[in-house]
């Protein structure tokens, strides 16, 4: 096959940008798509840091101790030896940034600083301000536009995904995409495509994710026959803003500062926080886990926050919301360290979090799932490659603080070569009859939800959608509950069957992108729901008040679900755990 | 009384670039806490006008909704800014939404503002590193050196700067304040200045740096505070340097 193969990405978050770069650097050919403006992607969010061990504290850190931490945090449900890689490589892939002119804090020698983050007792998270993935995305982006300009990487932005292109041997061709202004639907042939499409937010109504964090593309592959493994973990992150629109996330790097969690001691004391003494104030993450305080993992502060708001009825005026408080932190410092998070927190609830303690409540933050990959980053379709949130490979049943960064840089960094290699092996294809078929299906898709003349508004199935899965799917998990989930969700894919599209033209038409996004939510979400009732224990992020023990016996192993296209519902299968480097012990923080 | 409270929205609309642009009003109620993201999200859940006329959902850029990714500027109450963080309630109302006006429009609230993309390209927004390989640590840095730096890498790239400029129009083809204050950035990083006679030679000649009028409407609008007009007075300076020393070396 060519010398220099033709790779389709879609994404360019952290992960697809990386694997862009490999490729580019490589001397293959890159066709970027991207729904947003690549340098918009959902990596901007990513606020608070990125994990490596570098040892720069004197505290004796380690790639091993990374690694220890990342398996432990995440209830020995990874598979261990890419983990342990990623935690090995993690230190140079630190250094590529900084020489890439990521502007992260230094200490007073010029060295970079790093500061604590959750389910770890050492100080291994680099960070620029509050903006780590912002800065992170543009160091990517820049290199990434450097290759656009020598013709190295073209890209298609404003496109969305629809599916894959699969000959007759159900090997993947390339891809079919939709302009998202002409609403033109085409296909582009490609020696091996990576999907790095991100998190699965949307499903959950609202959540910490970006708009387009819907999981549609991981969805769409699902049901072209890809494996969706660990679907069921979803990662709450303790600390959100509620809002109108979306849960802003407040990074865990306020704790890791030195943010504190409390509440009042007394229910319904309405007193301004700051003229509620000390004796008086419930910090009851320090109480409950002295070792690790306000930075135990996520799922853990987690679910205390909702034992302290819901069992201890101790919400902030009976509301489920707790402090989380800096103001005991020198103003200067809070500024050079997180700036960029108090001014979300200020501009968007009116309180300076450097005078008042910040409001804060969980939120769906995560998918430790994903589409299933091997050791190369590539799906059970030869041919399709995934890197980033949207696989399901580095964090287990839930994942570290700052972990997710470099996980997608790593995986990026995997996927790229790993797709090049795959494609220099490739024979030539004979026939674009399966380009012909791909399309007109998809142009079919398009001109059947055009004509529907139900009465189903689709943003209006979506919120059905949201509240029905943050209900039944996040924090606490009961079986009665996931199966009366399920059966909604087979009633809201029914009622989709006479959706009306409110929008009906042909260009730059949103409605209609969002009802084919919809779709691919309603599936993947059964995923979610139904390997949640089939998982009877609780790991990680997984709480079952009914099981409430890790049961390594029973499910230590990777849930796999796949479409059964004539039953149009998902099965599932299960494969062991690879535990050959750290033997499982109880999580105990 | 706050039960039947009200907003009104009056938006702009334009189904595609060659359409001619109308208004269209929108009333509906009132919550605590909303954004003009928020009420757009509530107009695509029920797109009828204010009159009872069914309309379509407005097409508009957004994405991360925490003012970091740049998509959704647009001019409420005629001023450009991020539409996630126009809260409503300090909003004078009708509140109005028209697209931005510099940039070729798509449809209703969404331009297209890749000139800003293709700008960074022209002055090598980029640090120039040998490879992705393991080649050891970055250059050291000092804390002032990155203070300085790190507030301009905070430009998401919404282009406001660019929207409310007096110089930036197609009788110019000015570069805008954004891609200027990016050179300023690369230039002082210890690997990026490489490129810096590069960049410098980018900003000289027609759309170049000269073309400000130093209407200081850019630093106004910055919704992430960067300090505009200072990264475009140090570079003006470098340019003109850089451009009196070519003189003299021809």
């Amino acid at each position: 096959m060519a010398a220099n193969p033709k790779i389709v990405i879609i994404g360019g978050g952290l992960a697809g940008l990386s694997a862009a770069i490999k490729i580019a650097e490589m001397g293959g050919h890159v066709e970027l798509f991207s729904i947003v403006p690549v340098k918009r992607s959902h990596s901007v969010c990513a606020q608070g840091g990125i994990n490596a061990a570098k040892n720069l504290k004197g505290e004796g850190d380690s790639t091993w101790q990374h690694f220890d931490d990342t398996v432990y945090g995440g209830d020995f449900l990874a598979n261990q030896p890419l983990v342990k890689a990623m935690c090995d490589a993690a230190p140079a892939i630190i250094d590529l940034l900084d020489r890439m002119g990521v502007t992260f804090n230094r200490t007073p020698e010029g060295l970079l600083d790093f500061r604590r983050f959750g389910g770890t007792l050492y100080n291994r998270t680099a960070f620029a301000g509050a903006t780590t993935g912002q800065q992170l995305l543009y160091a990517l982006d820049e290199q990434v536009r450097r290759y656009e300009s020598e013709g190295k990487v073209t890209k298609y932005e404003h496109w969305e995904f629809l599916s894959g292109v699969l000959d007759g041997n159900r090997v993947c061709r390339g891809i079919c995409a939709m302009d998202l202004r002409s609403m033109e639907v085409r296909v582009f042939p490609a020696d091996a495509i990576i999907i790095a499409t991100g998190g699965i937010g949307a499903i959950f109504g609202k959540s910490t994710n970006s708009v387009v964090c819907t999981g549609s593309a991981q969805s769409a592959l699902y049901q072209q026959g890809c494996y969706y493994a660990n679907g069921e973990f979803i990662q709450v992150h303790p600390t959100s803003i509620p809002g109108e629109d979306k849960l802003r996330l407040m990074s865990e790097s306020a704790r890791g500062e030195g943010g504190r969690v409390w509440v009042p001691k007394k229910a319904g004391d309405n007193r301004d926080p700051k003229s509620i003494p000390e004796s008086e104030r419930w910090y009851f993450l320090e109480d409950w886990y002295p070792k690790y305080g306000n930075l135990v993992p996520r799922d853990v502060a987690t679910r205390a926050i909702h034992k302290v708001v819901y069992e201890h009825q101790l919400g902030i005026d009976g509301k489920p919301m707790v402090y989380l408080d800096l103001t005991h932190i020198d103003r200067k410092v809070l500024d050079r360290k997180l700036e960029g998070i108090l001014e979300i927190y200020q501009k968007f609830v009116g309180d300076d979090p450097r005078d008042t303690p910040m409001k804060i409540f969980p939120g769906m933050h995560y998918t430790m799932g994903g589409l299933w990959v091997d050791f190369t980053q590539a799906t059970n379709i030869p041919g399709i490659y995934a890197a980033g949130e949207c696989e399901y490979q580095y964090h287990g049943a839930n994942r570290l603080g700052a972990n997710s960064l470099v996980s997608c840089i790593f995986g990026g960094f995997i996927a790229g070569p790993a797709a090049m290699q795959y494609a220099r092996n490739q024979k030539s294809l004979a026939t674009n009859g399966y380009f012909d078929a791909e399309r007109k299906r998809q142009e079919e898709l398009n001109a059947r939800m055009m004509r529907s003349e139900g009465k189903e508004n689709p943003f209006l199935l979506w919120r059905e959608l949201g509240e029905l899965m943050t209900r039944n799917c996040t924090v606490i998990r009961y079986n009665k509950n996931l199966q009366a989930a399920d059966a909604k969700l087979c009633e809201l894919l029914e009622r989709f069957q006479t959706i009306n599209l409110s929008d009906r033209s042909q260009w730059a038409n949103t409605t209609i992108v969002f009802a084919r996004q919809l779709y691919n939510m309603l599936q993947l979400a059964r995923v979610i729901a139904q390997g949640a009732a089939l998982r009877d224990e609780s790991r990680g992020a997984h709480y079952k008040p009914d099981f409430p023990d890790r049961d390594d016996k029973n499910w230590l192993k990777t849930t796999k679900a796949y479409f059964a296209a004539d039953a149009d519902e998902p099965r599932f299968e299960f494969e062991p755990v690879d535990i050959s480097l750290i033997p499982p012990r109880p999580r105990k923080y | 009384m706050a039960d039947n409270k009200t907003i009104r929205f009056k938006i702009k609309r334009q189904p595609t670039p060659q359409a001619k642009p109308q208004w269209e009003e929108f009333e509906f109620p009132w919550k605590p806490g909303m954004n003009v993201i928020s009420s757009l999200m509530e107009i695509a859940a029920n797109p009828v006008t204010r009159q009872g006329t069914p309309t379509t959902p407005i097409t508009y850029d957004s994405n991360c909704l925490e003012e970091v990714c740049g998509s959704c500027a647009m001019l409420i109450n005629g001023r450009a800014k991020m539409a996630c963080s126009a809260l409503v309630d300090q909003l004078e109302q009708p509140i109005r939404l028209e697209p931005m006006s510099k940039f070729p429009i798509v449809r209703d609230l969404a331009v297209d503002r890749s000139v800003l993309f293709e700008n960074l390209k022209v002055v090598k927004a980029w640090v120039p590193i040998d490879g992705t390989y393991d080649l050891g640590a970055g250059p050291r840095l000092s804390t002032v050196d990155q203070e300085a730096a790190y507030p301009l890498s905070r430009c998401i790239s919404c282009c406001c700067c660019m929207e409310a400029c007096p110089q930036f129009n197609d009788s110019t083809g000015f570069v805008g304040a954004a891609a200027i204050s990016q050179v300023r950035l690369f230039n002082t990083h210890p690997t990026g200045q490489a490129l810096k006679r590069e960049r410098l030679a980018a900003l000289m000649g027609d759309g170049g740096i000269h073309e400000c009028g130093y209407a200081q409407n850019c630093v106004e609008v910055c919704p992430k505070d960067i300090p505009l007009t200072r990264s475009i007075a140090e570079v003006g300076g470098e340019v003109m340097k850089q451009a009196v020393g070519d003189l003299f070396r021809k």
